[in-house]
């Protein structure tokens, strides 16, 4: 039985909605928080473009685009939701759960070859935020992966098609932080 | 209209017989979630109060051992001073003044059944006795808990080498961790609540003062608390992963702490204080039967405050080593947010003037709660100024100035709130003798405990230092004596608590039965009845005028509730 203060709108924007804009908002300062710090000592410490260059652009664009393209089932998902066929959109998302998937794995062979050739986390400063940046990146991804498997398994008996725009919301997000760390981290060199 | 919402929605549960587990400690109804948060905030109280205890007996009776704790050594004494602060602030004042009050009070105050979120406020609670669990555990663990203050600063937070508590430290900061994802939780729905569920006919002018307030420091957290998630995970990883971001032999900078710190640090003294000062607000129209004077000003200070509040962190680092341009900055953001604060307490005064004032127990929290955080408010003007703070860093004066604003925050706003209520959560009313002899015998020993405090910081008595008998400036018979007050004040003060809980027992055997709306106040949680059941309302109310219209001239009754159509 859901409380009728669920029901209501006075603000005229769903309540699901507007609960995921804060959660972002909240998010939005943590990582604006890691994020911050790193320019500051990027910016008075020359030699971390150094350290940087030790990073794969090649791999970092590869999953920039796995990543938006996730995304874009993700709308996909939310099309089909709107039109109420819950099956679809229960299919669209298994595809975005997949791109996070690849994502990850691609990510993991990434750290394998750095940490094998010594760059490990307490190497220095610039590592030390590469790996806290992304691994907070990374634990939002299979966060977003987790509830989406949720969400899709409703969708499929279209029940809460709603909720395929808010985990959709949630992706877009975590979508767009990276494409705020692949430039910090790999293109300024 | 309103009629039909009900009849859909209280068909089933609510008059069924549900298991005292389901009831009380898997529910997911508000109130009873108010009610958890509020016996936990209590419950850490006594184990903060019980730290101030034991260290305030070291300081007085330097060696001696303390009656139910032992000989309190210097490691003891570091890590009972940290823990004191970190309850007193995360375990008492957060959950009681936001989480339990604003449980209690957003739903009923707006005049809809419950939550927007009723599981995600369970969890949230969940995760809150969790963090709690988590951080007494700490207690427990190889080499004790945390002992390098509740500001945590690296170098001394960071490594166990300096710390010396391999474990405790690590377990500190994942339990506030863990309470910070509580408190994002439980922000978000009083947030959506209060934008969503208003009554029909309730516009964002008819909120009750105290429900703003909510809502604003549930946003301030919310913006204010990210960096300092963002530098807890940092310094977990310099405990246990080697990295060296606070770290300067490694190219890390302790000073990046405190910018985290007390980004988040200053704001949340306003978090605490909004909810405070709101229940002051409250009670103050209440019993001096007059239209809260300038509410809207009143909301829109509250606003400015907490935008002011994120421009004024470094006021915490004058002695950190930053170019004293940045120090004139922070200085003039600083005195500029006691504007805003000091306009608040004007209002209060307007409010009271001219107004048929009755002094019982409520009244009285509510009046103490803007004398005594004035003394605070005033000495924070002395600290706020870079020039005098270099004097005073650090000294007892800084100890007294915050405790003179946390003190009103936490315990005077919440004996407010909790015996201006109390009918309404119990259906019984308080003595008001007992809560007036509880009032007095804790407002003066207070007084007795921080101004000796004030005198000592002046005459250079250095903070978290155990045994000021090793340092010769310090150790005059004199300075002992004020110790000695200090100390004896708090053992008196503590006595007189058991008189609250006298009054608690009392009220819940015999008192006397509340009726809906003792207090012939307006707001519309006094519609529902006493205690409100599952759903609040026996019949959902319609909103027609602001929260404050007492004594208008046009009416007979001195009061004019929300929910009754003109
Ligand atoms: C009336 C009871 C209280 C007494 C006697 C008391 C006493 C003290 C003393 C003597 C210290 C400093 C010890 C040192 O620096 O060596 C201290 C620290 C502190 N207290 Fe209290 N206190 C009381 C209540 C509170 C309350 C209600 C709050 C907040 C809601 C609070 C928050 C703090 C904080 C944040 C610190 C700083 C801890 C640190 O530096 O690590 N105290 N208290
Ligand atoms: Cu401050």
């Amino acid at each position: 039985m859901r409380p009728i203060a669920n029901t209501r709108s006075a603000a005229g924007i769903p309540t699901g909605r507007l609960a995921v804009w804060w959660v972002l908002a909240s998010e939005i300062v943590i990582f604006g928080g890691i994020l911050a710090s790193y320019i500051m000592f990027r910016l008075s410490h020359g030699i971390w473009a150094d350290y940087a260059a030790n990073t794969n652009t090649m791999i970092g664009a590869t999953n920039t685009f796995v990543l938006l393209t996730s995304s874009l089932a993700a709308v996909a998902a939310h099309a089909a939701a709107e039109r109420g066929d819950g099956k679809l959109a229960a299919r669209r998302l298994v595809y975005t759960i997949l791109g996070g998937g690849i994502f990850l794995c691609i990510k993991s062979y990434e750290w394998y070859t750095e940490i094998t050739h010594g760059f490990t986390i307490s190497a220095n400063g610039f590592w030390a935020f590469y790996y806290t940046a992304a691994g907070v990146h990374a634990s939002h991804v299979i966060a977003g992966m987790i509830l989406m498997a949720f969400v899709a398994k409703d969708a499929a008996k279209n029940a809460e098609l709603h909720r395929v725009e808010l985990v959709g919301i949630y992706w877009h997000f975590v979508d767009v932080v990276w494409i705020f760390l692949f430039p910090l981290l790999y293109i300024a060199k | 209209m309103a009629t039909a919402e009900v009849a859909t929605h209280h068909d089933d549960t609510r008059h069924h017989d549900e298991g005292f587990v389901k009831k009380y400690l898997w529910s997911t109804d508000h109130k009873i979630i108010c009610f958890q948060y509020m016996i936990t905030g209590i419950a850490m109280a006594l184990i903060g109060g019980f730290f101030a205890y034991a260290f305030r007996m070291q300081l007085a009776f330097p060696g001696m051992e303390v009656p139910l704790w032992g000989v309190v050594t210097p490691g003891d004494y570091n890590a009972l001073v940290t823990n004191h602060g970190t309850i007193m602030i995360f375990w008492v004042a957060m959950p009681v003044l936001i989480a339990a009050f604003g449980n209690y009070l957003i739903p009923l105050m707006i005049g809809c059944d419950d939550m927007v979120f009723p599981k995600i406020n369970r969890l949230s609670y969940q995760i809150f006795l969790l963090s709690a669990l988590v951080l007494i555990s700490s207690f427990f663990v190889e080499g004790g808990a945390f002992a390098g203050a509740w500001t945590a600063y690296p170098p001394l937070s960071s490594t166990a080498e300096y710390s010396l508590t391999p474990l405790g430290s690590s377990i500190w900061l994942i339990a506030v961790a863990l309470e910070f994802i509580a408190f994002l939780l439980g922000g978000i729905n009083f947030i959506t609540t209060a934008m969503n569920s208003r009554a029909p006919g309730m516009k964002l002018y008819d909120v009750p003062v105290i429900v703003w307030f909510i809502v604003i420091a549930s946003l301030l957290f919310m913006a204010s608390v990210g960096p300092l998630v963002a530098g807890a995970i940092m310094l977990l990883f310099d405990q246990n992963l080697g990295t060296g971001f606070f770290d300067p032999t490694r190219g890390g900078d302790p000073v990046l702490w405190q910018h985290l710190f007390w980004f988040f640090g200053h704001p949340e003294v306003y978090v605490v204080l909004l909810p405070a000062i709101g229940i002051s607000a409250e009670i103050i129209t209440v019993f001096a039967r007059k239209k809260l004077f300038a509410y809207r000003t009143v909301l829109n200070t509250a606003i400015a405050t907490g935008v002011l509040s994120f421009t004024v962190w470094a006021h915490h680092q004058f002695v950190s080593g930053i170019d004293p341009r940045m120090a004139h900055v922070f200085t003039i953001s600083t005195l500029l947010i006691s504007v805003p604060i000091a306009e608040m307490v004007f209002v209060y005064i307007a409010t009271l003037y001219g107004g048929s004032i009755t002094l019982n127990t409520p009244m009285l929290w509510a009046l103490a709660f803007i004398g005594e955080f004035l003394i605070g408010g005033v000495t924070g003007i002395f600290l706020g100024a870079s020039g005098s703070d270099i004097y005073f860093h650090d000294t007892y004066f800084v100890l007294a100035h915050f405790h003179y604003t946390f003190f009103p925050i936490a315990i005077i706003g919440t004996f407010a709130g909790i015996t201006y209520w109390w009918p309404k959560m119990t259906g019984k009313m308080m003595n008001d003798t007992l809560g007036k002899i509880h009032f007095w015998g804790t407002i003066i020993p207070f007084n007795f405990i921080f101004i000796p405090l004030f005198v000592l910081g002046l005459a250079g008595q250095h903070r978290r230092i155990y045994n000021y008998e090793n340092f010769p400036d310090l150790a005059l018979d004199w300075m002992f004596d004020l110790r000695i007050m200090a100390t004896v004040a708090l053992l008196v003060m503590i006595a007189f608590q058991v008189v609250f809980f006298v009054n608690v027992f009392v009220s819940l055997r015999n008192g006397k039965k509340a009726g809906n709306n003792p207090w012939k106040a307006n707001t519309l949680e006094w519609v529902a009845p006493s205690p409100p059941g599952h759903g609040n309302f026996e019949e959902l109310p319609t909103v027609y005028r602001g929260p404050y219209e007492y004594s208008h001239p046009d009416r007979e009754e001195d009061y004019w509730p929300q929910n009754e159509p003109a």
